[in-house]
């Protein structure tokens, strides 16, 4: 199909007077094909900062970096949601305008396709010899031979007095039809997965566990319409987690091969437990909700007793990992049981130590030869001030000193060592290495309805690209027979068919016709 | 044979591809040159005062022609020692051998001179080979120079079956993207200097190809960013979230369409559609090779050193 000349002069002048008609133009304007595609290239085209600009939803620590960068600049940015790009107004804005010209333009085609559909073949033009395509020649053939040959070839047949009309190939504009609502349900279903989904994030230690309830959530991103009381009441247990990395000799030493998590799952409080070896690109599936294997680290575990001789700490630590080739990561270990005064320490984590002259570096991810090197503080950590803190930074406490002399790099305890405190403040002790998980729950009810839309998408682009619309008639008369046949696709080559067609027509071709 | 002496076969296989292919171009451009002088093309007026154009063909010139059809037969022996480069490299390392940007550009190229020689086989577009394996060469030896990765497993996001659905479903699309979009340089090339004037086959016969392979490419393409997405679904637990690489393919679809429909549009047919696939052409490469050199993001790890 082809923008006609009457379509683009309805397009370009408003018609009538008032307001009624201005509506009539505006929504004429809109639901053009033209339009359309203005639409859509400005929608291609608004999205193209989003991956020129870090995103808040992809990476939020870069756009915390942008901010330390040029903090004037970041400023004018977020005021045009260049950081959010695909949750502003003028995204959105462009998003609705194209869903409603799709709606505008594929209503009426399909009323219009449905009554085609249902049209028989016109009735057949006088002279056939006009045609882009035709043949005469001479056999007694019937007018029921004729359809039924066309039948064979699967076109829809009407015959007439003296004349036989055929037409094949709607399921070229089926086929477009189908992929336009395809769109259409496809931008539907990305909508409707964003409000009634949800996403969480949250870290797990080797040994503990996690439950499905909003409070057990780092970070809990549900949409619009979710309540808290509708997720999934599924928990686990996270008893192992391997990790394994291409060893020396090669130009990627250190790249990690395999994670595996092993996971005892109750999909239901009381169910049975089932264990789930959780792996990248192999998500737990609890009742569609997700739970994908997203990254990992180090946890070391520290014994810290007090001045007092009393235990005061005992258990895993999880790090942030500083390296991610070596996995060299950086801990922070709060004690605020710790008397007479509350410790605190920086530990530096090392899974495979090596010491180079005065100093120590990882040189693997894996934990051939684990270390921490540990800075010690006393002081008053301020936790009942109410203020809020990170368990990963130290820097906000001014009421920290540090413990006896700072080296740049202390000597680091290997699993067992224990580090005395100066002035009879305790000692840490490091008594084993764990490992983290980082997790993602999602839950999106969109997905199955946008894939299968995408499904239906590709196969109406399949038909709507392939298949070629094609009218042949015959007239039949005295003996004479005359063809003619037109291909309604412009640019698909009809000649070759149309040959064939005839001959099959044509009982002394000598062509039989199997099919 | 070990991995290691399978990877170091395949990497000479690479070097004998890029040499075959350049010794093909110059077969193929000698027959552009010389097999067949410009037609000649005089208006006789009729007797009836209509105007007939008649175009005569000039004899094609022996051997220039010859040169061609050796020009093929090169290409054919670079293609297989493409095919086997590949292969080899598979083998190698046990996986799907397009795990980084190397691999990958090393399929998309094989993918490409595929396309071109099976369609030459059945229809009269030999000229093609010369643009073609020019790209072919500058393309493989591009990836020896700046890509090259050394055999190896691949991190664990990559190491799932969606690679042999997703992305070769991307490269089968690039290459008929890459043959369309020599087919478009060619009419804007040819155009810019008239009808009649060049050694190219007519515009409308290079209209005729470039839409016909964009079509075949375009649904692959559409199920490469689905395949995409439902991969995405697997890995990242989301399947769209505006990854750049997520952007710039389907900005790439949005092109192709807009072409498509411009083809459909009275008065675009021609120049300015095919202007808008060679536009579609240039954001299919960016996200090749720009997206993963300038931007971040999860897709980012298919490695360049
Ligand atoms: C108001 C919106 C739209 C209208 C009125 C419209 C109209 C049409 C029409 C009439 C055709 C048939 C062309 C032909 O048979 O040659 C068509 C084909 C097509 N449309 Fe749309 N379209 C719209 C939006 C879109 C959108 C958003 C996309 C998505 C990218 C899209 C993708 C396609 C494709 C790929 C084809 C096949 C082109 C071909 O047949 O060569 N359309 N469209």
């Amino acid at each position: 199909m082809t923008l006609t000349d009457e379509e683009q002069k309805e397009v370009t002048k408003p018609v009538g007077l008032g307001v009624v008609g201005w509506l009539r133009w505006g929504w004429r304007t809109l639901t053009s094909m033209r339009t359309a595609l203005i639409l859509l290239f400005l929608f291609a085209l608004a999205s193209v900062p989003g991956s020129v600009f870090p995103q808040r939803n992809v990476d939020a620590s870069l756009v915390a970096r942008y901010y330390a960068n040029d903090p004037v600049k970041a400023e004018w940015l977020d005021r045009f949601w260049l950081f959010d790009v695909f949750h502003s107004p003028w995204f959105a804005a462009i998003y609705l305008l194209l869903f409603l010209s799709l709606v505008g333009c594929v209503l009426p085609r399909t009323l219009a396709h449905l009554k085609e559909i249902r049209r028989k073949p016109p009735a057949a033009p006088r002279n056939l010899l006009r045609l882009p395509h035709h043949d005469e020649f001479t056999a007694d053939l019937t007018i029921a031979e004729a359809a039924a040959t066309l039948k064979k070839r699967r076109f829809r047949v009407e015959t007439g007095p003296d004349w036989v009309a055929a037409e094949k190939g709607h399921l070229r504009e089926t086929g477009n039809l189908v992929f336009h609502v395809a769109l259409l349900v496809l931008l539907i279903a990305v909508g409707a997965g964003g409000l009634y989904g949800y996403k969480g994030n949250v870290l797990v230690v080797e040994g503990d566990g996690f439950a499905n309830t909003v409070a057990a959530y780092d970070r809990y991103v549900p949409g619009a319409s979710v309540s808290a009381e509708s997720l999934e009441p599924f928990s686990f247990k996270l008893t192992d987690f391997q990790a394994t990395y291409i060893g020396p000799g090669h130009e990627k030493v250190g790249q990690p091969l395999t994670f595996s998590a092993t996971l005892s799952v109750k999909d239901a409080p009381g169910a049975a437990e089932r264990v789930v070896d959780l792996r990248v690109n192999e998500p737990l599936d609890v009742n569609g909700t997700l739970t994908y294997l997203i990254g990992h680290g180090y946890a070391p575990v520290f014994k810290v007793t007090d001045g007092q001789g009393q235990v005061a700490y005992e258990g895993p630590v999880p790090c942030l990992t500083s390296n991610t080739s070596t996995y060299e990561s950086e801990c922070v270990i709060k004690v605020p049981d710790a008397r007479p005064q509350q410790l605190a320490f920086l530990g530096r984590f090392l899974p495979s130590t090596l010491p180079v002259g005065e100093e120590w570096i990882s040189v693997f991810p894996g934990a051939a030869n684990p270390t921490v090197q540990v800075w010690p503080f006393a002081g008053d950590l301020g936790l009942d001030s109410g203020e809020p803190q990170s368990v990963y930074d130290l820097s906000a406490h001014k009421n920290l000193k540090p413990l006896g002399t700072m080296t740049v790099q202390p000597r680091p305890l290997a699993v067992g060592e224990a580090l005395d405190l100066p002035g009879g403040a305790g000692k840490i002790e490091f008594t084993g290495v764990k490992e983290w998980i980082s997790l993602q729950t999602t839950y999106d009810p969109g997905r199955m309805p946008a894939l299968v839309a995408s499904i239906a998408a590709v196969l109406g682009l399949v038909f709507s690209l392939t298949i070629r619309r094609r009218r042949v008639w015959v007239r039949m008369k005295d003996g004479r027979v005359t063809v003619g046949g037109l291909s309604r696709t412009e640019g698909s080559n009809f000649t070759d068919e149309f040959a064939e067609i005839v001959a099959s027509l044509n009982p002394r071709s000598g062509v039989s016709d199997d099919r | 044979m070990t991995a290691d002496t399978l990877a170091t076969l395949s990497d000479q296989l690479i070097l004998a591809a890029i040499l075959l292919y350049l010794a093909a171009m110059v077969g193929y451009a000698l027959e552009l040159a010389f097999a067949t002088r410009p037609a000649q093309v005089r208006e006789l007026v009729a007797s009836d005062g209509s105007t007939i154009t008649e175009t005569q063909e000039a004899e094609p010139v022996a051997w220039a022609m010859r040169a061609g059809r050796i020009a093929v037969g090169l290409t054919w022996v670079g293609w297989a020692a493409n095919v086997t480069a590949t292969l080899t490299r598979g083998l190698a390392v046990e996986r799907w051998p397009w795990g980084n940007m190397y691999e990958f550009v090393v399929a998309m190229i094989l993918a490409a001179v595929t396309v071109y020689l099976f369609m030459q086989l059945r229809y009269p577009v030999r000229f093609l080979g010369a643009f073609v394996s020019v790209i072919a060469a500058v393309g493989l030896g591009f990836s020896v120079r700046v890509l090259y990765t050394q055999a190896g497993p691949v991190v664990p996001a990559l190491d799932s079956y969606w690679v042999a659905i997703h992305v070769t479903a991307a490269i089968a699309a690039s290459g008929l993207f890459t043959v369309g979009g020599v087919a478009a340089a060619l009419y804007l090339f040819r155009g810019s200097r008239g009808e009649g004037q060049s050694r190219l086959p007519a515009l409308a016969d290079l209209e005729r190809i470039a839409h016909r392979v964009i079509v075949i490419g375009f649904p692959i393409w559409t199920f490469a960013v689905i395949s995409g997405a439902l991969w995405a679904d697997k890995a990242w637990g989301r399947y769209w979230n505006w990854d750049p690489k997520e952007v710039w393919a389907f900005i790439t679809w949005v092109a192709y369409a807009a072409y498509l429909h411009a083809r459909a549009t009275a008065g675009w047919k021609g120049k300015a559609a095919l202007i808008v696939s060679l536009v579609a052409f240039g954001c299919l490469l960016f996200n090749l090779v720009g997206v993963n050199i300038f931007f971040g993001g999860l897709h980012s790890y298919a490695d360049v050193n």
